[in-house]
């Protein structure tokens, strides 16, 4: 792609000359789009259409390619829907948001919780990271753990069950 | 000398497609190194050769040396440029890359060591005559609280190896310190894989100035400063250049004692160095040097009418500066605004997703870096940033009038951004006055009654890229 922030500006400098109000300009590599507001300031969309062209991998010990919207994790990444339904007197614990699921608050500490740990609504369960940002999640309930559904370090989908808590009667 | 025919990315996002442009200006091939989430990026778009390192999460990628040394033998490249976060001043890469025959567009392996290690880069400032906070190294509780006795409360407990605003706490009384030093420590070695720690007193109202650097090894010119005061959690959001209401003697000391650092370590390559400034007092003190490309160096190229990863490479092929301090002229005003994926209604929670609209100002003084354009992935593994708007004008108060006109323009949807952030933060008085301190933001975030409402729940422990 040869189209850089000076040709664009060049183009501009044209059309400012020009009646015209709007440029569409779509080539097999990009398509530009120019418009002009009431008050003569521009502004610009542009896509590269180009595929990226992908060399042979780096070597054999970087392993095998996952598709792009998968996550890093050993497993598959964890989905809203890939959990059994709760069952009575269960809270499931989900994913505020997409991410990265860590029991523990960093490596080598003890996990925040464990089957069997009791916990008020405010307990920190685990940690979600997304985009370096360390997300704690809180119980919601006061309640016993009942099933922790990922592994650490898998990456879950947003509202993914993380966790099912009994809540004390 | 060597010409550099080939080079090897190996990062992601803006700062891939900004080294992209200036290599293609300059006749250089480019492969980018890519994890699996940036296989069909903008910038892998725009690269002659694409190359993968391995999964999307960045220890299995642009965290890993040896693939990306891998990436550079396989692709034959003579050099690698490491933008900036990432591997970018990590003195492993560059001596792997000597031992390889593959240039390292940054400083030595040394000068990386000197300045990564904040104890040692403390050192080497103050051996260079440039003000350094009251500090030291602390190992224990008890040595931690003298120290603390002796260079006054509050203060704040960084890591020996944090950085880009990484491993920062700061202590208000006694009772705070042991708990704090415990949990800095333990987090720093995580983080960092080095649990040293040291106190420096904790200036609680200063402005943040840096004076850019280039060197040949030899000789070391300064090419201007910049502000970067307006921050969150010491996460730069708004940079200008230069940086405003300085008094002319302290603008002139700081970019003296700049100069005098990088001469002191012989410097090589583009660094920045950092300074707290306490404006009621004139004074400063050396924070830090970063020893790359910074987020920020557009304001700079605007004012000075350089291409700084142009002079990067021309260093790099073993060149002498082509620049003469006496040549550098700095005119006008530039200022960027740094628009994340994030909501920063509700903390600045981060809003990975697709884009599906993004339209950016076009005209006369305005510059756009991105990575984005419809249909792009913001995957959840990276930081936030999605584009960096940067405007210049005759003087300040044009380019902040230009930048206001640029931020109406700026459209992008599928994620939360932080466009309409920017419009209120840059209209109020105190910006428009110039000189606000770090503590700034934080109180138009409180008056505003937003991005505080769930404080506490998320937790930054993330890099500053800049």
């Amino acid at each position: 792609m040869d189209l850089t922030n000076e040709d664009v500006q060049d183009i501009l400098h044209v059309l400012d000359s020009l009646p015209f109000g709007e440029l569409s300009l779509e080539t097999a590599r990009f398509r530009l789009s120019l418009r002009r507001a009431g008050n003569g300031e521009w502004t610009q969309a542009l896509e590269i259409l180009v595929p990226p062209a992908l060399a042979a991998d780096a070597g054999a010990a970087a392993g095998p390619a996952e598709p792009a919207s998968s996550g890093g994790a050993a497993a598959g990444p964890g989905r809203p829907a890939a959990a059994s339904p709760a069952g009575a007197g269960l809270t499931d614990v989900r994913a505020p948001l997409l991410g990265t699921f860590y029991r523990a608050p960093r490596p080598g500490a003890p996990p925040f919780v464990a089957v069997g740990s009791l916990v008020g609504p405010d307990t920190v369960v685990c940690i979600i990271e997304t985009m370096k940002l360390m997300n704690s999640v809180t119980a919601g309930v006061s309640g016993t753990v009942t099933e922790i559904l990922l592994a650490n370090a898998q990456f879950a989908e947003q509202d993914t069950v993380l966790m099912r808590i009994r809540a004390d009667r | 000398m060597a010409l550099l025919r080939r080079i090897l990315i190996a990062n992601r996002g803006e700062i891939a497609v900004r080294i992209l442009r200036t290599c293609r200006l300059l006749g250089i091939e480019t492969v980018l190194a890519v994890s699996d989430a940036d296989r069909d990026s903008l910038p892998a778009r725009l690269a002659d050769a694409v190359i993968r390192l391995g999964p999307a999460a960045p220890a299995a990628s642009y965290l890993d040396i040896d693939a990306v040394v891998r990436a550079a033998i396989a692709a034959r490249v003579d050099a690698i440029h490491p933008g900036y976060g990432f591997l970018s001043e990590n003195p492993r890469l560059a001596t792997v890359c000597d031992a390889a025959g593959i240039i390292f567009i940054g400083p030595t392996a040394g000068q990386l060591e000197a300045a990564g290690d904040k104890v040692s880069a403390r050192r080497h400032a103050a051996a260079a005559g440039l003000p350094v906070l009251p500090g030291g190294e602390v190992t224990g509780e008890q040595q931690a609280i003298d120290l603390a006795a002796r260079i006054g409360w509050p203060v704040l407990v960084k890591a020996v190896s944090g950085g880009g605003g990484r491993g920062l706490r700061p202590v208000r009384e006694p009772a705070g310190l042991a708990e704090t030093l415990s949990v800095a420590m333990a987090e720093a070695g995580a983080a960092f894989g080095d649990e040293r720690v040291y106190l420096e007193r904790y200036v609680t109202s200063g402005r943040h100035v840096e004076v850019q650097l280039l060197g040949d090894g030899r000789r070391v010119i300064h090419l201007g400063d910049r502000d970067c005061s307006v921050q969150r959690r010491y996460q730069k959001l708004v940079e200008e250049a230069p940086a405003p209401l300085l008094a002319p003697q302290l603008r002139a000391q700081l970019r003296q004692a700049a100069v005098a650092l990088g001469e002191h370590l012989r410097y090589r390559g583009l660094g920045t160095v950092e300074f707290l400034v306490d404006c009621e007092r004139d004074a400063f003190y050396f924070l830090e040097v970063n020893a790359r490309i910074q987020v920020e160096h557009p304001v700079t190229e605007a004012i000075s009418g350089l291409d700084l990863v142009a002079e990067q490479i021309w260093i790099a092929e073993g060149n002498s500066l082509r620049i003469q301090q006496g040549s550098v002229e700095l005119t006008g005003h530039a200022i960027e605004c740094r628009i994340n994926a994030e909501d920063w209604t509700d903390s600045f929670r981060p809003s990975p997703g697709v884009i599906t609209v993004a339209e950016f100002p076009a005209g006369p003084g305005i510059r756009v870096d991105t990575h984005v354009q419809a249909g792009s992935q913001v995957p959840p593994w990276y930081d936030s940033l999605l584009a960096k708007l940067i405007v210049s004008g005759r003087d300040r108060p044009e380019a902040l009038a230009r930048m206001q006109a640029a931020l109406g323009r700026c459209q992008i949807g599928g994620v939360a951004t932080t466009i309409a952030m920017h419009a209120q933060l840059l209209g109020t008085e105190a910006f428009a006055r110039g000189g606000p301190d770090t503590g700034y933001l934080d109180q138009f975030l409180r008056r505003r009654g937003t991005g505080h409402q769930a404080a506490g729940r998320l937790s930054a422990t993330g890099g500053r890229l800049g």
